[in-house]
């Protein structure tokens, strides 16, 4: 990250100069420093509001319900990783925690079923699991569509669909894609 | 139908409530640390965005991004995706909050209800921070091979770039 923001000064204060925008560039900076925070105050109220409402759903039960349907794709997924108690267990609250949208639920399930596909040597299993967690399954968008929100937006959830979508093909992209460099199933 | 649209925030709060208070979950109590943990995301995420966002706001008035689109307008307009959108597809892998600040201020600029915002929120939606993910897991579970894993992800996000982008064209364009 320390090289992109380097990137981003270097290259951007030669065309700053190249163009003649030194004036603008020079000021830019301060006011981007005051933007970070007005964009955080605006973002709060409607992340906060989906952090409560994940909350609930979270008490409501609603990992329970996505655990019973997400039995027969993780079989599919993770044979081996499925016959282990504990593993499939994890594996079970990593995936349902990244539906939900908890990040911070589901990295430690996450590393709990990665430790337990290395013991069980189910490399092609574990490499999978990881890529799986690349790609982005949230049910609801709530982080864009807080932005957008947060901007002035007349529907701010009218993007889900879209992103299902996108999501979905990134998925199956991601999945193939590892499938493919591991050669063959399982 | 549209009725339900509009109202679907307030519908989802209410619905989340009624789940939570069938399980006899105090549902203010439940809601005011769902809030807390919200604002403490937020809080983590500040100190990378109060980095972040100079640089980017550095970089538009430098005149850099228009340079930048003349070169590579013939590359993005054959994929079908908007040039702007550039910077937000290098920066997503790497950083969570610096996707978050590049989108933001693409839809601030060209507003969240136009073609460019909505593409914008929903590659920001639809991604995840790869290069993040691949380190953690693999710090974490102590795998050595991680040449299949990250091209791999990489692949699948540029198929979320290009799908996001075309299925905003078709929707919205």
């Amino acid at each position: 990250m320390s090289f992109a923001i380097f990137s981003i000064y270097l290259l951007s204060l030669a065309s700053a100069f190249l163009l003649g925008n030194t004036a603008a560039a020079g000021a830019a900076v301060l006011e981007g420093a005051a933007d970070a925070l007005r964009f955080a105050m605006e973002l709060a109220g409607a992340l906060c509001l989906w952090s409560a409402v994940t909350e609930l759903l979270e008490s409501g039960g609603a990992a329970d319900a996505l655990a019973r349907f997400l039995r027969v794709p993780l079989r599919a997924l993770f044979p081996r990783g499925f016959c282990d108690q504990d593993t499939r267990a994890a594996l079970t609250e990593n995936l349902s925690a990244n539906l939900l949208g908890l990040g911070n639920a589901a990295t430690p399930a996450g590393i709990r079923a990665a430790k337990g596909l290395s013991r069980l040597a189910a490399e092609k299993e574990l490499h999978l699991l990881v890529v799986v967690n690349t790609a982005s399954i949230q049910l609801l968008p709530t982080t864009a569509a807080s932005v957008r929100a947060s901007l002035g937006s007349a529907a701010p959830f009218d993007i889900t669909g879209a992103v299902w979508v996108s999501s979905a093909l990134s998925l199956l992209a991601g999945i193939a894609a590892i499938r493919l460099l591991d050669g063959g199933k399982a | 139908m549209r009725t339900i649209g509009e109202l679907l925030v307030p519908l989802l709060v209410l619905a989340a409530a009624l789940c939570a208070a069938a399980r006899g979950a105090d549902v203010y109590e439940v809601m005011a640390a769902g809030a807390k943990k919200g604002l403490l995301t937020l809080w983590g995420m500040l100190p990378s965005l109060l980095v972040i966002f100079p640089a980017i706001r550095l970089m538009r008035a430098s005149g850099l991004p228009e340079l930048l689109s003349g070169l590579l307008r013939p590359v993005f307009t054959l994929l079908g995706v908007p040039e702007e959108t550039g910077l937000l597809m290098l920066l997503r892998p790497l950083s969570g909050s610096a996707a978050l600040a590049a989108a933001a201020e693409l839809m601030r600029i060209h507003g969240p209800d136009s073609l460019i915002g909505r593409t914008a929120a929903v590659m920001l939606g639809s991604s995840e921070t790869s290069f993040y993910v691949v380190a953690v897991y693999f710090a974490a579970a102590k795998v050595r091979n991680s040449r299949r894993v990250l091209p791999a992800a990489l692949f699948a996000d540029l198929v979320c770039f290009l799908s996001s982008a075309w299925i905003c064209r078709l929707l919205w364009g």
